[in-house]
């Protein structure tokens, strides 16, 4: 039978007859990195490009983010799509303390990332002013493809992560540099 | 279709002599200038007289002339429109720099409710009578009035914009 089914490759592990032995932590990573589900936060035009990243052409769900939620509290990777003003960001970060841990933050373009060329007393500059982000994607507005290489970008960091990281003293200090 | 300019003219200075000044078209509208503490009476003059009859307020809006003298440091503007014989028609008034207060005419038209809340978040102009004069657009905690000349444009929280990374300073 032949298949077209790609398949995520195993972890490093040691494999032997009818076992294979490999780390806790390689694997939740692995089953994290590969479900990821989105939480599009989309103002502006950024939202627009994440359309097209979620649609056939792009089609996101090639990298297991099929499910988008909608709500805060089943979301694994909160999507920061345009420009956030001041008067939006308490609301942002609502919306991120709403999410459970694991949680992950992806800033999409420039607004996003340091408030673009609304350089004004009324936008945020870079929503990393109010909670902290994992990755940057540059652009105004960035090419799906982009958005996608930020996921994937993403993913990496996910799966490297050990489970121990939202338990450890470091991370509870940054939340706290946030005063979350 | 249009009233005459010259009739609008002549009814209101018939009937607030010394109140207002300054008539003339400006970029074809026709404009006038009132005293501040007698702005009610005579948009309500002109909305309610027959002949004139404005009675659609199209904007009223703020603006901040640091360079005036000082009674003259702010200006509330008011267009207003005929729709039957589609004539507008632009009222100004001058406002003392420290501190602009003008009655509210957020009963007359209740449209301008929002529009002086608007006017009040960007330059402080205080509209007396208006039942809910917070920020409307700006965040609560602001404590500027941002169209205010005295206030930059620019956020100074910014950090990926400094001078010294884009070969702005003198002795770069």
């Amino acid at each position: 039978m032949s298949t077209k089914t790609n398949m995520v490759a195993p972890p490093e592990g040691v494999v032997g007859e009818g076992f294979f032995a490999t780390k806790l932590n390689d694997v939740v990573g692995l089953a994290r990195a590969n479900s990821l589900w989105p939480l599009p936060f989309a103002t502006s035009c950024c939202g627009i490009e994440f359309m097209a990243t979620m649609a056939s052409h792009y089609d996101l769900a090639r990298f297991g983010s099929e499910r988008v939620s909608f709500s805060p509290r089943q979301a694994d990777m909160l999507m920061v799509m345009g420009t956030i003003s001041k008067k939006m960001a308490p609301i942002l970060r609502q919306v991120y303390e709403q999410m459970s841990e694991p949680r992950w933050v992806i800033a999409v373009g420039a607004c996003a990332s340091s408030g673009g060329v609304f350089d004004t007393y009324s936008v945020l500059q870079g929503i990393d002013k109010v909670i902290p982000v994992d990755v940057y994607v540059p652009g105004c507005p960035p090419r799906p493809e982009q958005i996608v290489d930020g996921v994937m970008r993403l993913q990496e960091l996910v799966k490297t992560e050990s489970t121990r990281r939202r338990n450890s003293p470091e991370y509870i200090e940054l939340l706290a540099s946030y005063n979350l | 279709m249009a009233i005459e300019t010259a009739i609008i003219q002549e009814k209101i200075e018939q009937k607030f002599a010394n109140k207002v000044s300054n008539f003339g078209m400006q970029k074809d509208v026709f404009s006038f200038e009132v005293t501040s503490d007698s702005i009610r009476e005579v948009i309500l003059f002109l909305k309610e007289e027959e002949d004139t009859n404005f009675h659609f307020l199209t904007d009223l809006c703020g603006v901040h002339y640091p360079d005036n003298m000082i009674d003259q440091q702010f200006c509330v503007v008011y267009h207003l429109h005929n729709w039957i014989e589609n004539t507008r028609i632009r009222i100004k008034t001058y406002l003392n720099g420290a501190q602009p207060e003008i009655a509210s005419i957020s009963d007359i038209f209740l449209s301008s409710n929002w529009m002086e809340r608007e006017t009040y978040d960007f330059y402080g102009i205080n509209f007396m009578g208006h039942p809910q004069l917070k920020r409307i657009l700006n965040m609560d905690e602001m404590v500027s009035f941002p169209m205010r000349k005295e206030f930059p444009m620019e956020d100074n929280g910014r950090t990926d914009k400094d001078d010294r990374f884009f070969g702005r300073t003198a002795n770069c």
